[in-house]
């Protein structure tokens, strides 16, 4: 079976998956259950200052999408809320105990140089592996000037992270929140402060939904609710596409990612890795399913890799990054238009409305005999894929290329581009 | 195994089971969904355009739609997309041969072979309405007209509703004493339990403007010519009064019944245990009356129950889900054999003659070998057929008829003018109560438009 060791910011684990900041990951008790499933890492519950905060009770909130839970999730708790001294002393124990396991610690405390450093001397003292900088919470701590209002300000990441790598010898990674109009600005402070790797993302600001009896958002705390931090399957779009983003800016230099955001399977952390991720942090899938989800996603990507003949993380991380462009760049002389295999068409007529109704009128419906029949109409279709994504059935609708030996031109040749570039 | 002999009495008790055991037996064969079952079997329809599922549904009920109104959780709006276009909407949920209707044509029986559950949601969704008992629709203004429904069953009452619906006045004239037809005195107990016939016939009468005359039948209490000259028009829903003879010695002896007479007894019955039913019981027939008699009997403690029915199991009007709930009820179906006898002892039957059959260049024909059943109790399921004579009436203007039953056009229309028909009686029937249903509604339509011109 392919080698899963990782090692990412200086920090090795037996395999790239970790357990993010998080519920999961408050106690000893959860992180040695979590340890003994196979996770090859935790990051620490966040730790801050004593007295620790209070949280509510009513929580989270769940995002149900045709029968399937948990599909979003989100949540409105806060950082620790037991005493740093507690926490400290079980980090030291479990570090002790599973010498062979990524532990790393995310914190959070005050935008001031002191208190940074008071913290940093402390957990170094557990003999954890690393230090993660919580600039993501969105809710709660961001009130009181920390969390995402300090990952907000490209400014305060670099300061903070500065003082973090003058205070401390252990790896630090900076961890991104996503509620920024654009994810390089803060991923490039954090590289400017000499951060060891960045993860992303943390929760999206959101209100998962409205409680229309309560006429309140959820969760419902005594008739009233607040904004939450949404996470789980539905956010790993936008988890994917920011870490694409930092991978492939050249500013961001390399720095090694680990991926946040919605995954559940080995296929999802495989797509993260693809995008240049070294390391995949999880939380909402164990939260749903249990600690015991990890060995179908160590064994599953070991398996996939051995298909593909990729003995180590190394040999596919970041494989896909030289694939994503600007759409600028994209081939407009590409041209596919929709096939049906009639033997696995079952008459649903999806394509057909979905089309008529929505798009390029290039699925024509027909009867004969009674019996129903949908076609592609190739002169009006543009090869948008909308076909192929309601179909209920498998590859009962492909697509197929047309054009032949037309060569590439991309807009910014495209005649139609007033700012086009001359032809070399 | 009891000695059958000259002078030895049949085998037929009451009350063969312990007081459980019916209530078991006669409850409702498929319970209702619970809220998150319903839920996943409501997004596993794919909300199809054109969907198969509406057209091969008779009264074309809007499927995909009350099925997404389910996801969506408007049930109440759900209910009614169901009852505008079949008002017996909770009955048909509950008798409709699904497996050969909407579901054969649900493209996920294409895709893997399981259909979406239509019939099952389609309870889900009209039971609450039912239950709370408002009437969802209101009526269009009068109109003056007054309409006679012959029959109350499925046709009869399904018309009765829309042409209320339309704001005619409307009289219905039933020959028993109860409304319903065969949802209230011919179909299996377990499928329709308790009163939920009769309580589905009050909510469809909420809409109002429906004179009910029960005990009033055509040819005995009533002429067609008096109904044509009293009404402005005429709907003649009566079913099927008549059952086929078996046309073999013995159809005579005590112990030989028609089963829809059982089952109606049964239907009507104040408890379970005290029908007397035999120990050995022959069902003739292959149609869903002989499923549900031969279920029935076995269900109030038949220790055998066989029926025989002369075609192979393809040619039987019961679909194969009828077949496969009878076998596993533990009736025992012989194909590819005929009655050829009835005997029995002192007046009462005691065996039952079959002769084999096979096919002799497509036709029937016995094979010469028989073989014959011990019975306490015979019942006929051979068919039943509309009695005409009650409309012989009037000799210069006779109602048409085609191939022994009511002639109508694609309306409804009979050949006398003002005179509908549907349902059962008619030679378009199909005997499901949910064309009896869409045949009473489309006659509705059709007498509406006539009474406006």
């Amino acid at each position: 079976m392919a080698d899963l060791t990782t090692r990412i910011a200086g920090i090795k684990s037996p395999n790239p998956f970790w357990l993010a900041s998080a519920p999961p990951t408050d106690k000893e008790y959860n992180v040695v259950r979590a340890f003994k499933a196979g996770w090859g890492g935790v990051v620490w519950k966040t730790l801050g200052e004593d007295p620790p905060i209070v949280n509510t009770s009513s929580r989270y909130g769940g995002l149900s999408y045709k029968g399937n839970r948990v599909a979003g999730f989100t949540n409105i708790e806060l950082i620790t809320d037991r005493p740093l001294e507690l926490n400290l002393r079980e980090i030291k124990q479990v570090k002790r105990d599973w010498p062979d396991r990524a532990l790393i610690v995310s914190l959070m405390v005050p935008c001031e140089e002191e208190a940074w450093k008071r913290i940093l001397r402390r957990v170094e003292e557990t003999g954890a592996d690393g230090v993660e900088l919580n600039f993501g919470c969105p809710h709660g701590m961001s009130e009181r000037g920390m969390g995402a209002a300090v990952g907000q300000v490209p400014d305060y990441v670099e300061m903070v992270t500065r003082w973090c790598k003058q205070h401390t010898r252990m790896p630090v990674i900076v961890k991104l929140t996503p509620n920024v109009a654009s994810i390089l600005a803060p991923a490039r402070a954090a590289v400017r402060g000499g951060a060891d790797a960045v993860s992303l993302i943390n929760t999206i600001n959101s209100i998962i939904a409205v409680d229309l009896d309560r006429m309140a958002p959820i969760p419902v705390v005594d008739g009233k609710g607040t904004h939450g931090g949404y996470c789980g399957p539905a956010v790993k779009p936008v988890a994917l596409h920011m870490v694409a983003e930092i991978a492939r800016d050249p500013e961001c230099r390399n720095i090694p990612i680990a991926g946040i955001g919605g995954i559940e399977s080995w296929r999802d952390a495989a797509e993260f890795m693809a995008l240049g991720a070294g390391a995949v942090q999880v939380c909402t899938a164990a939260m749903h399913y249990g600690f015991r989800i990890v060995g179908d996603m160590i064994d599953g990507l070991g398996r996939w890799m051995d298909g593909k003949s990729y003995p180590r993380l190394d040999a596919f991380r970041g494989k896909a990054v030289p694939n994503v462009t600007d759409w600028q760049f994209l081939n407009l002389n590409y041209q596919i238009v929709a096939r049906i295999d009639q033997d696995l068409c079952v008459k649903c007529g999806l394509c057909h409305i979905a089309c008529e109704d929505t798009a390029h009128q290039a699925i024509a419906a027909s009867r004969s005999g009674g019996e129903r029949r949908y076609e592609v109409v190739d002169q009006e279709c543009v090869g948008c894929n909308l076909c192929l994504y309601v179909c209920p059935v498998e590859d009962c609708i492909t697509m197929v290329r047309l054009d032949q030996d037309k060569g590439h031109l991309d807009w910014t040749r495209h005649p139609n581009n007033p700012l086009r570039k001359a032809a070399e | 195994m009891t000695k059958q002999g000259p002078g030895v009495q049949p085998d037929i008790a009451a009350g063969r089971l312990e007081p459980e055991a019916y209530r078991a037996h006669f409850a409702d064969v498929h319970p209702p969904l619970a809220r998150e079952a319903a839920l996943v079997e409501a997004n596993r329809c794919y909300f199809c355009y054109d969907a198969p599922c509406i057209e091969a549904c008779p009264t074309g009920i809007d499927i995909p739609q009350f099925i997404r109104q389910i996801a969506t959780e408007n049930l109440a709006g759900s209910g009614r997309t169901i009852l505008e276009a079949n008002i017996f909407g909770g009955s048909c949920a509950r008798v409709c041969p699904t497996e050969v209707l909407c579901e054969a044509a649900c493209v996920r029986v294409a895709q893997e072979g399981k259909p979406v559950a239509i019939g099952r949601l389609q309870r889900y969704a009209t039971d609450p309405l039912l239950e709370e008992g408002r009437h969802p629709f209101a009526r269009a203004p009068r109109t003056g007209k007054r309409v006679a429904v012959v029959g109350g069953g499925p046709a009869g009452l399904s018309c009765a509703h829309r042409l209320a619906l339309l704001g005619h006045d409307v009289t219905v004239f039933e020959a028993r004493e109860r409304l319903g037809g065969l949802n209230e005195y011919g179909v299996a107990e377990y499928k329709v339990p308790g009163h939920f016939a009769r309580n589905e016939i009050d909510f469809i009468l909420g809409i109002g403007g429906i004179e009910l005359s029960t005990g009033k039948a055509l040819g005995r209490d009533l002429e067609l010519s008096a109904l044509r000259r009293g009404f402005d028009a005429v709907f003649l829903g009566m079913g099927l009064a008549g059952v086929n003879a078996l046309d073999a010695p013995g159809e005579d002896l005590k112990g030989v019944m028609n089963a829809v007479d059982y089952i109606a007894e049964l239907r009507q019955a104040a408890s379970f245990a005290g029908l007397p039913v035999g120990r050995r019981v022959v069902v003739i027939g292959g149609g869903n009356t002989a499923i549900d008699i031969a279920v029935q009997t076995r269900r109030l403690g038949a220790e055998d129950v066989t029926l025989v029915y002369r075609r192979g199991p393809e040619a039987m009007s019961a679909t194969a889900h009828e077949q496969e709930f009878a076998q596993i009820n533990g009736v025992k179906i012989k194909h590819w054999a005929r009655p050829l006898r009835l005997t029995g002892s002192n007046g009462h039957v005691a065996e039952a003659a079959f002769e084999y059959t096979r096919l002799v260049n497509g036709k029937l024909a016995g094979t010469g070998e028989s073989f014959a059943l011990p019975a306490d109790m015979v019942f006929k399921a051979i068919g039943q057929v509309f009695v005409a004579d009650p409309l012989r009436e009037d000799a210069s203007e006779p109602l048409e008829l085609e191939d022994g039953r009511i002639h109508t056009d694609e309306e409804g229309r009979t050949s006398l003018a003002g005179v509908w028909a549907g349902g059962d009686c008619t030679a378009r029937g199909e005997d499901l109560t949910v064309q009896a249903v869409e045949d009473g509604k489309r006659a509705a339509l059709s007498i509406d438009r006539a009474l406006r011109r």
